[in-house]
């Protein structure tokens, strides 16, 4: 057996282990999808880079490291960073701390897992035959279950994952937690959700989220994420997003941190006028790997979609970038654009880029470009020789690199965290 | 203030300066004139401190300090200021945001106090308006877009904020409307002093009847081949550089 069909076994054989113990285990639609989720995930395995949506990301670290899943929440109150909102939904390896939370009312959020009865047919709805999503769904322990009512004005609210030093890292077996975050915006309703994930620094452990997000009429989800992991963590991250007619759903995400990390963005136009805004920012330093891939489906007229993905990389490290535009016949008059670029401060960095157009209709405006590119060294010069000193000047330039794709972040809140996070990875990592 | 001796350069290995002598005392204002591809720009650049040119020999002492062996950030510190011939452009850099860490930059170096966003935007106003520069020149990212005279007087703006104590302005006057230079050359004459120089780079004659040299020096080749008062630059004008430097 290789190290891929190894690290598969391993999370099957945590299942068996756990299935009675997880959440719904003894109620019979939970059971039915987790088993179904099982042996999608059996016949699937983790996916090897012979999967072409892998060609670039080798999971097998993930696969050789024997993930362990935590049974009980970490007993010790992780350090909280300041909030941004007035409202934030704390998750501790994957798990709701209430203790630590405080949520909004009127918006319905709560711990999925205790309320799961209620999100019978809405869980798995937008759920697509990946494996990491069948991993998720086989193993999730909790998640953050959110139905803005519709019309409502919901404000912003945080949704921080923190990976804990739990019992089972302690005797050396790394943790994995597979949280599963409903997100249901109402017809009309607004809402921006601010959501950070946070690790210690040299623990291995893989947070492998699911966001399963519906976005009905007219309504409107920012998402911002900023994904902070420790350096020696995983993160695989799936959203799922379904916008109906006249609907917007932005996605902003950073990736600055974690040992190998990926953000899969699948998001459906699936109603007249729907919008949707993907952008952002990849920070790779040495030793890191960062993959972001969208798949955008544009299935009704009339919709906009717009993509702006940068990626500045240091070291020896490695970017990734793939984006697939599907316009199906009936999207006529779709107007999607994609944009993305890479900044490569070092010469042992690389990064792949894969973008993709597939357009059955026959009246669509649809483009897409990819530049690679070191700083430029006559703009060094120019802003060397006005006194300002070389460290300055670098990270001044890798500001205005991202600057474009940034610039979509317009909610106060996230722009803040979303500039500290940058500068904090700058003073880490380039300077 | 500024003492060039025999400095040679190179270029991708090309010799480009030949074994240049100059010398700009304290508030005196010189002029540097010769043909294109003469090696100006190059001098201009390895004063600056640029990457990319091999300096093969001489010296260059600013204000007493071996400038060649300081980095750009610091001779730009201790007081020397190059107006580019060609500015650059900088897409995503906000013209205020660079003003701002710039001259903060060069005041800290200085034992200077930091001057925060009001004290700078004070101090920027009074500057544009002595240039006759609109405020929308500094909201907008650093030469993006600019013409080609809002550019140079986006470098003589630097200048004025700056306050060098030698400024080396190449070309500044090309790209420039009548009424343009005569700002530009009122803004330069406006630091004329005991505690100010500058070498001015150019063309054209127009630009040294606003601002008259104490000296012009003819570079050709590589080399400063004749150097005299203002008037030289009439000569030159009226009889061309070969027959001038014959
Ligand atoms: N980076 C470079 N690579 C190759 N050649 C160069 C480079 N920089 C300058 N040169 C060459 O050096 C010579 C001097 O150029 P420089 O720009 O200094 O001339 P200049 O006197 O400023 O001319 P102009 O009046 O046209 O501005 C030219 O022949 C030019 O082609
Ligand atoms: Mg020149």
């Amino acid at each position: 057996m290789n190290a891929m069909t190894t690290g598969a076994e391993a999370f099957l054989g945590r299942f068996e282990g756990l299935r009675a113990q997880l959440p719904g285990g003894r109620t019979d639609w939970v059971a039915a999808l987790r088993a179904d989720a099982a042996a999608q995930f059996r016949a699937q395995g983790l996916p090897g880079r012979r999967v072409e949506a892998w060609r670039y990301t080798d999971l097998s670290p993930v696969a050789a490291l024997g993930f362990t899943e935590a049974l009980t929440l970490a007993e010790e109150r992780p350090a909280l960073p300041a909030a941004r909102a007035p409202w934030r939904a704390v998750f501790v390896d994957g798990r709701f701390a209430a203790g630590l939370s405080s949520l909004p009312p009127g918006l319905a959020a709560r711990s999925l897992a205790a309320d799961l009865d209620a999100a019978r047919g809405l869980l798995g709805a937008l759920a697509e035959p990946l494996p990491l999503v069948a991993l998720n769904t086989m193993l999730f322990e909790d998640g953050l279950f959110l139905e803005v009512p519709a019309g409502a004005e919901g404000g912003t609210l945080e949704l921080l994952s923190i990976a804990s030093h739990t019992q089972e890292a302690q005797k050396g077996r790394p943790i994995a937690f597979h949280p599963r975050h409903l997100i249901r915006i109402g017809q009309g309703a607004r809402l921006t959700l601010i959501e950070t994930s946070l690790g210690p620094a040299a623990a291995a452990y893989l947070h492998n989220p699911v966001f399963e997000i519906a976005v009905a009429q007219g309504a409107q989800l920012t998402h911002v994420r900023l994904q902070q992991e420790g350096r020696a963590g995983f993160q695989l991250c799936t959203v799922l997003a379904a916008v109906e007619a006249g609907g917007t759903y932005d996605n902003f995400t950073l990736n600055a941190g974690g040992r190998l990390v990926r953000n899969e963005i699948h998001a459906a136009l699936r109603g007249p006028r729907a919008a949707c805004h993907m952008n952002g920012a990849q920070l790779v330093a040495d030793g890191q790997h960062a993959d972001t891939t969208t798949f955008l489906d544009h299935a009704a007229p009339d919709c906009a979609s717009r993509q702006t993905y940068k990626t500045v990389l240091a070291g020896r490290s490695r970017g990734v970038f793939q984006g697939k535009i599907l316009v199906r016949q009936a999207a006529q008059r779709t107007d999607g654009y994609q944009m993305n670029q890479a900044l490569l401060l070092s010469e042992e960095a690389e990064i792949d880029a894969k973008p993709q157009l597939e357009i059955y209709a026959d009246d669509v405006k649809c483009s897409h470009g990819a530049t690679v590119g070191a700083l430029d060294e006559a703009q060094l010069f120019y802003l060397r020789a006005r006194g300002i000193p070389a460290a300055t000047a670098r990270a001044m330039l890798v500001e205005a690199f991202l600057s474009e794709a940034i610039e979509g972040v317009q909610d106060e809140a996230a722009r803040a965290a979303l500039d500290d996070a940058i500068s904090g990875w700058w003073q880490r990592e380039g300077a | 203030m500024l003492k060039i001796e025999g400095l040679t350069a190179e270029v991708e290995g090309r010799p480009i300066l030949k074994g240049i002598d100059l010398e700009v005392p304290a508030g005196e204002v010189h002029a540097v004139m010769g043909p294109n591809g003469s090696g100006k720009s190059t001098l201009s650049y390895v004063l600056a401190g640029r990457e990319g040119y091999e300096i093969t020999g001489g010296r260059v002492t600013f204000d007493g300090r071996d400038l060649l062996a300081m980095e750009p950030e610091e001779r730009a510190a201790a007081g020397l200021f190059l107006a580019f011939q060609y500015p650059v452009e900088l897409p995503g850099v906000g013209n205020a945001n660079f003003l701002r860490t710039a001259l903060n930059a060069v005041r800290r170096a200085r034992g200077e106090p930091e001057l925060d966003a009001m004290q700078f935007l004070k101090l920027a106003r009074a500057k544009l308006k002595a240039l006759h520069m609109s405020e929308e020149m500094i909201k907008r990212n650093v030469n993006v877009g600019f013409s080609g005279g809002e550019k140079k007087r986006n470098e003589v703006l630097q200048m004025a904020l700056l306050e060098p104590k030698l400024a080396i302005l190449d070309e500044t006057d090309s790209g420039l409307d009548i009424d343009a230079l005569k700002i530009v050359a009122d803004g330069v004459n406006a630091m004329r002093g005991p505690g100010f120089s500058a070498l001015v780079i150019t063309h054209y004659q127009r630009l040294l009847d606003h601002i008259v040299p104490d000296r012009v020096h003819v570079l050709m080749d590589g080399r400063i081949v004749k150097s005299g008062p203002a008037s030289l630059a009439l000569e030159l004008e009226a009889e061309g550089y070969a027959k001038v430097a014959a």
